[in-house]
């Protein structure tokens, strides 16, 4: 009974993911679709759970939601984006994009559906099954275990790729650009009483005034 | 043994990191405008990755990190080539770039982070470690391109080859997580050995396939997937082009190598036959709009396309024969095309790109030793003995008849014909037209020898190829899994 509840779940989250992801790229408005984006992560997460990948779960809600999506959803509003213009040259294009997805699809369906024809499916043909853990089992202990030594490789390579990707940013953002107006504070500390203060001798011409009188 | 010693033949790898993040921090304290001394630290780095990859060298195939990296000799020399075609780039690009302000230590730290991305993917056996060496190579590639922000053309570009080149890698990647369904294993030989056990499901597979060579394609810019190649090749710094069309074309061969030839062999018949469309297409394409274009940098991007297609007949024609001719070609084409693109960078000044045809109308006149050389590497792409160009030609077209598709052969022969006419325009336009400025040619002493060596050693590589076709067949013999 409880093999059917988890089935079940499955089906409502994929579905949810689905039409979400769906969402994402057909609703006009980007903020809708940035929020759609955050509903199927949401799903995704729930479907991730139910495989018993809690720490992944919680990582991709906590990271991608909380994090990347807020900060998306943010540039989205920030930014004016002009609909009307990105969609110059759709209707142009679209029977022959359409075309060719229907083809693509059909083509994947027909692959696909031969492959479950042929008794073999994806996961039957390698003789690969779904191992049940004991209830003490920690998905994130294992996690950590298999990151850092058989895929310690990758994992490094990881890191070596944000280190590019840090670098790409910093090259590309931060530059001198003429006309900007920042502070430089070497150049404050370094000041001198002579480039700002200018003493100038006036001659006492009021004084002199008063005293006649 | 301690873990540390177990590291030595990925040792290249871990110094080429390390360097890198210590010229990021040493950049900072160099005052000097020139870049110097960051500049004889990357070369220094260069020529001890050459003496450590040499020291290295172990016989047959090391594996190691639960065999996601692989070390033979194949791998040993791609990556001495691809260090020595960085360090010849940099060599090129310094004057260029240093009358353009982009000679930076980001530009000169992303180059070695595009050469990492490489050595990780010439040194892949596993879906992903290729996978993340492709996207360190991509990932630097995309920012070098973007680097000269205010051309708009630049920037252009950079757009193109970014979303193009994501989307070529979602394309690998989903065609990977097929494989990955259809074999239970995303490890180069155990992907094999499940194919051949007969335990994975073919249609899957099939389909998988489909859209790793797909993504390939893409990366390779071969047609139809080349959209991207002449807007990138023109619209990018020069230096950053010679950087895009050489040596990742060396990652991608041993990519090539690793997960078709290696992994997918049993699937031969369905790879060679999709390869067969990419490189028709390719040879026809490529050479027949070179024939249109005025720009040399977009001439030379539809001849780098023809040129794919040439080198990917070597690969469908399989066999020892057939690879180590593709791998000759492939040296051969990087060889030709960093000698074309230094030309460019030699001619153009500050304020001045010499990215026409025009600007090498009379460079007889105006240095008859640049247009020998100029002469020398065009004749070598259009394949005219006694180059380098005609004898990796030569090969190819000799391992493809082997194998019966001579009808593949005599269309590769009549597009060759159709692609000697741009490049030997150029020829023509060098010695029987009146130059459009007189404008003496300063070069600095090193650009200049390098170029007349690289001109030289095309001559001498068609004179005297046998050695390094040679080391080609044996690197290919030792590191294939399937003999």
């Amino acid at each position: 009974m409880a093999m059917n509840v988890e089935t079940l779940m499955f089906y409502l989250l994929s579905a949810m993911a689905v039409l979400a992801a769906l969402q994402v790229i057909t609703s006009r408005n980007p903020v809708h679709a940035a929020l759609f984006l955050v509903l199927t992560f949401f799903s995704m997460a729930g479907v991730w759970l139910l495989l018993e990948a809690e720490f992944l779960a919680l990582a991709l809600i906590l990271v991608y939601v909380g994090a990347v999506m807020v900060l998306f959803l943010f540039v989205v509003m920030m930014l004016d984006i002009n609909l009307e213009r990105l969609r110059v040259g759709f209707w142009k294009w679209f029977p022959f994009a359409a075309v060719l997805a229907v083809v693509l699809l059909v083509e994947m369906v027909m692959v696909l559906g031969s492959a479950k024809t042929a008794g073999t499916g994806m996961t039957g043909g390698t003789g690969a099954h779904v191992i049940t853990h004991a209830a003490n089992y920690s998905n994130t202990k294992e996690l950590g275990r298999l990151i850092y030594t058989e895929y310690v490789y990758a994992f490094e390579l990881a890191a070596v790729l944000l280190l590019v990707a840090i670098i790409a940013a910093i090259a590309l953002t931060h530059r001198h650009r003429a006309g900007t107006k920042s502070q430089v504070h070497a150049a404050q500390i370094q000041v001198k009483r002579n480039d700002r203060v200018r003493l100038v001798s006036v001659t006492s011409v009021a004084k002199a005034e008063t005293a006649k009188k | 043994m301690s873990y540390l010693s177990t590291l030595t033949p990925a040792s290249a790898e871990i110094f080429l990191l390390v360097m890198a993040c210590v010229i990021l921090i040493v950049d900072l304290f160099v005052v000097n405008q020139q870049k110097t001394p960051t500049y004889l630290l990357v070369q220094f780095t260069l020529m001890g990755l050459a003496f450590i990859t040499l020291m290295t060298h172990q016989q047959g195939a090391v594996h190691l990190f639960h065999n996601m990296f692989v070390s033979d000799l194949m791998s040993d020399v791609l990556k001495m080539v691809s260090y020595l075609t960085v360090s010849i780039i940099l060599v090129y690009s310094r004057s260029y770039l240093l009358t353009r302000g982009l000679f930076t230590g980001e530009f000169m730290v992303l180059t070695l982070f595009t050469l990492l991305g490489m050595m990780v993917m010439i040194s892949a056996s596993h879906f992903i470690s290729m996978y993340m060496g492709l996207e360190v190579m991509s990932l630097s590639l995309y920012a070098l391109v973007a680097l000269q922000r205010d051309s708009a053309t630049a920037t252009e570009a950079a757009m193109k080859y970014f979303i193009l080149g994501a989307l070529a890698s979602g394309l690998l990647l989903y065609g990977m997580s097929m494989l990955y369904g259809a074999t239970g294993t995303l490890d180069v030989a155990g992907v094999s050995t499940a194919i051949k056990h007969g335990v994975a499901n073919p249609a899957l597979l099939v389909f998988g396939l489909v859209f790793v060579v797909a993504g390939l394609a893409f990366k390779l810019g071969a047609v139809p997937f080349h959209m991207w190649v002449p807007d990138v090749y023109q619209g990018a710094p020069t230096p950053m082009v010679m950087l895009i069309g050489s040596a990742p074309k060396f990652a991608a061969f041993a990519f090539l190598m690793r997960m078709l030839v290696d992994g997918l062999q049993p699937l031969m018949g369905h790879w060679s036959n999709m390869l067969i469309i990419l490189a028709v297409l390719s040879m026809a394409l490529g050479n027949i709009s070179a024939i249109a274009q005025t720009n040399i940098k977009r001439m030379l991007a539809y001849s780098s396309i023809a040129h794919i297609g040439f080198f990917l007949l070597g690969i469908l024609s399989g066999g020892i024969d057939g690879y180590s001719s593709a791998m000759f070609y492939i040296m051969v084409y990087v060889l030709m095309s960093l000698g074309a693109f230094g030309m460019i960078t030699l001619l153009s000044h500050e304020g001045y790109e010499a990215d026409t045809l025009d600007a090498f109308k009379g460079l007889n006149q105006r240095s008859p030793w640049l247009a020998f050389i100029m002469l020398l590497l065009m004749f070598s792409m259009a394949g005219v003995p006694p180059t380098a160009g005609f004898y990796a030609k030569f090969s190819v077209l000799e391992s493809i008849v082997n194998t019966g598709h001579i009808e593949l052969a005599v269309f590769a022969v009549l597009l060759s014909l159709v692609g000697a006419y741009y490049y030997l325009r150029i020829v023509k336009l060098m010695y029987f037209d009146a130059p459009e400025s007189h404008e003496p040619i300063r070069i600095q002493p090193d650009t200049g020898l390098l170029i007349s060596l690289n001109g030289l050693s095309v001559l001498a590589l068609g004179m005297l190829p046998s050695w390094l076709m040679s080391v080609c067949a044996v690197s290919v013999q030792q590191s294939l899994l399937l003999r």
